[in-house]
């Protein structure tokens, strides 16, 4: 015997459209656009209370870079007045040390088996950021801006040149013994008040 | 004559919108996946400052915010046109930025605490006092991996 075929009613699926507009709406009205970026930095640990003033930390005038900016938002430089757009040449010059000057920070073999054993790292150097209270935020991020940027050029350099392609390009490996080779080291310093109120 | 016309009424064809559907539907989960929902209301206004090297938040559930500025018009005339600190929903002063930001790792899940990250959305014309302040207060509660909102240039 042949079964008859039932055939099933079709589901009216006219108002779909209305339903998922609906949907689309809500979500069109909630949406931010906005992806979060920023500049990522890492906050020194807390200072123990026990321990006494930092006297016995020593880093050499040499391997320091001071930045300060006052509260009209001008910057200083080591010991020099300098524009925002001159900062970055500054600092990669600061970190690189290419011609090893005895006025840049010293230089220590470091070995690193991704870039060919033994390399020259400009290891201890450090950037140190002052700021005062009344420095705009701007400015502030300006110059973390510029500093990171100063980072990013010189590890862009040195992977084009030890891998021949960019840092982002390369795997986490590669990455890692770029950061070895130039470790990021921006400190940002106690706060402290100074050039007038 | 006549012979063109004998259907009488024309009529245009009807649109096929059976796919309309799947068209809002595509939309749909467009939306759906760029939305971020903002789950509090800002109570502060603030511009973010430009800058050009950034670095894209990861994981939201990890990240949490503290926002900085001028509190919004309607609110000017009640708080004073000072610049304050907004945590979760409400303002706060800086002596309590501690206690919140262990409160938001104590909902964290436990594997994730280490990973915290927060997130300083500032307005560009703040004064860095407040912001010194707000970071020590971070350092005191050990949330050390900070991100500095701003967009790009």
């Amino acid at each position: 015997m042949a079964r008859k075929k039932k055939s099933m009613p079709g589901i009216n699926s006219s108002s779909t459209a209305d339903i998922a507009f609906m949907l689309l709406i809500f979500f069109l009205t909630t949406t931010s656009m906005d992806t979060d970026k920023g500049l990522a930095r890492r906050l020194p640990q807390p200072p123990d209370p026990n321990q006494k003033v930092q006297d016995n930390i020593k880093v050499k005038e040499r391997n320091v870079l001071q930045v300060r900016i006052n509260k009209d938002n001008q910057l200083m430089v080591g010991s020099e007045y300098m524009e925002v757009s001159q900062l970055r040449a500054k600092a990669k010059e600061f970190i690189a040390n290419p011609n090893d000057d005895a006025n840049l920070p010293e230089k220590h073999v470091k070995n690193i088996p991704l870039l060919g054993g033994d390399c020259m790292v400009t290891e201890n150097h450090v950037i140190s950021v002052t700021n005062d209270v009344g420095t705009s935020y701007q400015a502030y991020i300006d110059v973390q801006n510029e500093l990171v940027a100063a980072y990013n050029e010189l590890r862009n350099a040195k992977a084009e040149e030890a891998f021949g392609k960019s840092y982002a390009e390369c795997n986490e490996d590669e990455q890692k013994a770029i950061r070895d080779f130039i470790p990021q080291k921006i400190s940002e310093a106690e706060p402290k008040k100074y050039g007038g109120k | 004559m006549g012979k063109f016309n004998k259907g009488g009424k024309k009529g245009m064809p009807e649109l096929n919108t059976s796919s309309l559907p799947d068209l809002i539907f595509t939309m749909l989960f467009f939306f759906m996946i760029v939305t971020t929902m903002r789950e509090v209301t800002l109570k502060v206004q603030f511009k973010s400052p430009q800058a050009t090297e950034l670095e894209k938040l990861e994981k939201k559930s990890l990240v949490t915010f503290i926002y900085i500025g001028k509190p919004t018009q309607e609110l000017q005339a009640k708080m004073g046109a000072e610049t304050r600190i907004q945590l979760n929903d409400r303002f706060a002063d800086v002596s309590e930025v501690q206690d919140y930001i262990y409160q938001e790792r104590e909902n964290m899940k436990e594997e994730d605490q280490p990973f915290m990250q927060v997130s300083i959305k500032a307005d560009k014309d703040t004064k860095m006092g407040i912001i010194t302040d707000v970071k020590q207060a971070l350092r005191q509660s050990y949330a050390l991996n900070i991100n500095y909102s701003a967009v790009q240039r």
